[in-house]
């Protein structure tokens, strides 16, 4: 991180040169911020001295239709479309927590359904998130390899429910669909065919000599910081913090299954830079793997809409599930006044969070760096905003 | 520790703050209390050592309705893996609610969304300002008497 410096500078003949800070706006339209989002950067020189992000620019006043509604069914689709490269996140934690309300135990199928998917879905988003990064960076190939494997996993939720983005899969209770004939058979065939590819996006990209010099050492932010700000996800475990809500927190069947949670090392730099953030990732999709053969080995038999309300009238109350999304914890505030509309629904996005750690890792780093920083933070603005 | 647990921590210390406190037969058990009492009851959550609170998960603006609106703190320990939910309740036309921003940094986005959605203002908050809608909008549409205005700028607002 480089040193702001408070000496007044000198040409070579002796003028003493100007000093001050300049503002310099970086978005709505950059392509490095994946979406529409503007940084109010405060600069001296090339040094950032202060970040202000705004957003807003996609506030689709989610908590407002909400409201709005007539059954609380309908908000999944809503909920989709927050983080719409991991909609599966976001509508899993929505249903746990009308589920907790209402007190429904799902039957197991439903269960492990749900983790193969929702991992999957993981592996799929974090694809995006390493190959969009590599091409912030300025290296183009690997965003080509990993989308093509994207396209498979995206297959495989075509064949179940019909729609390739934004699904509306998990519905309260249950499921809208079973698996299709052919759908473990499939999969399995995908874990065999990925697991060598992780190897191939390390030699390609995370340990290319430019990618590392870009991103080690760079936008380092501290464990303590991290919690601090509420920071979770690849980003908190990026920064050497052992915590996952799959483990730490556990929903579902997640206990049944055996696997490694990925943290950051500061293997080729410090702990909690760039690199690290996205190593986490590459690792995570390999855990990931091991999760979807487990279950697709014990996938019990059963019937996915066996539990499913007829109406959904929750008692009066209010509750908070947190779940583990690919970007961190996603949590859905649920206030219930005994009707079938949602009386307040509250999404606690991972990426509104973690942009608000934004400023605190840029400031001393170059202007560069921000791009570096801003992709290895992997935000959504869909689900920033809401 | 278990939330009857906490809750019994919290009354030790600070009985009187607390307004009312479920810990059984609820979904989330959480303990209600004064918004006088918020900041100390959140500084001893965060720094005394079995309890460790480092994380603030979430905040979330309620409009709870006949005319009182509230904050909801969904509050965390890494160490521990306990959660501790936190209630503050305030009369609509004086939403004045401590902030908490400098205990958990976390929360200073969470009181900017709930300043902008709900109106409820965080006195001492470091740079309470609108964070998702425009600097200019009109109320603070989370409020259940909200009305949508016909007009923003000129423009029709199609709702």
């Amino acid at each position: 991180m480089a040193e702001v410096l408070t000496a007044p500078l000198k040409t070579s003949t002796g003028r003493t040169i100007r000093r001050e800070e300049m503002v310099l706006n970086m978005g709505p339209q950059h392509p490095s911020t994946h979406g529409v989002l503007r940084l109010e950067l405060v600069v001296d020189g090339e040094i950032v001295v202060d970040v202000i992000p705004h957003i807003g620019y996609l506030h689709r006043c989610f908590e407002k239709h909400c409201e709005a509604m007539t059954n609380y069914q309908q908000v999944i689709p809503y909920c989709d479309r927050m983080d719409y490269v991991a909609a599966i996140h976001m509508e899993w934690s929505y249903v746990l927590a009308v589920e907790k309300l209402l007190g429904i135990q799902v039957p197991e199928r439903v269960e492990y359904i749900r983790v193969i998917f929702a991992e999957l879905q993981r592996i799929a988003s974090h694809l995006i998130a390493a190959g969009t990064y590599g091409l912030d960076i300025g290296a183009f190939t690997p965003f080509l390899y990993m989308f093509r494997e994207r396209e498979r996993i995206l297959d495989l939720f075509e064949m179940t429910c019909g729609a390739r983005l934004l699904y509306n899969y998990f519905w309260i209770g249950g499921l809208s669909h079973d698996l299709p004939p052919g759908f473990i058979d499939k999969a399995k065939a995908f874990c065999s065919y990925f697991r060598p590819k992780i190897k191939e996006y390390n030699d390609l990209l995370s340990y290319n000599e430019i990618f590392v010099k870009r991103t080690a050492n760079v936008g380092v932010l501290p464990g303590d910081v991290a919690i601090a700000y509420g920071a979770t996800g690849p980003m908190l475990r990026g920064s050497g913090v052992n915590w996952d809500l799959r483990r730490d927190d556990p929903y579902s069947v997640y206990n049944k299954f055996q696997w490694e949670v990925a943290v950051g090392k500061g293997e080729v730099g410090t702990v909690g830079d760039c690199w690290d953030r996205y190593m986490v990732r590459i690792r995570e999709m390999e855990q990931s793997i091991t999760i979807i053969e487990q279950a697709l080995a014990g996938m019990p038999e059963g019937d996915v809409a066996s539990a499913i309300p007829k109406r959904i009238r929750p008692n009066p109350g209010d509750v908070y599930v947190r779940t583990e999304a690919a970007r961190g914890e996603i949590g859905f505030y649920v206030v219930s006044d005994g009707s079938a509309t949602p009386y307040r629904i509250k999404a606690r996005s991972p990426s509104f969070v973690n942009l608000s750690a934004l400023p605190e890792i840029c400031r001393g780093a170059m202007i560069a760096d921000v791009v570096a920083i801003a992709g290895s933070t992997d935000i959504v603005l869909g689900e920033v905003d809401r | 520790m278990t939330s009857q647990q906490i809750c019994e921590k919290i009354r030790e210390r600070f009985g009187p703050a607390i307004r009312e406190a479920k810990t059984e037969g609820v979904p989330n058990p959480f303990v209600s209390v004064a918004p006088e009492n918020l900041r100390d009851i959140s500084l001893f959550l965060r720094d005394e050592a079995d309890l460790a609170c480092d994380s603030l998960m979430c905040l979330s603006g309620v409009d709870s309705g006949k005319g009182m609106l509230g904050a909801v703190y969904h509050i965390a320990s890494t160490a521990h893996r306990h959660t501790v939910t936190l209630k503050v309740q305030v009369p609509a036309e004086k939403a004045e609610i401590p902030s908490v921003a400098d205990i958990w940094p976390a929360a200073n986005w969470h009181e900017r969304e709930a300043y902008d959605l709900i109106g409820i203002t965080f006195t001492g908050h470091p740079d309470l300002r609108r964070i998702l809608l425009p600097d200019d909008w009109p109320g603070h549409p989370l409020r259940k008497d909200f009305k949508v205005p016909e007009f923003y700028h000129g423009m029709k607002v199609p709702y």
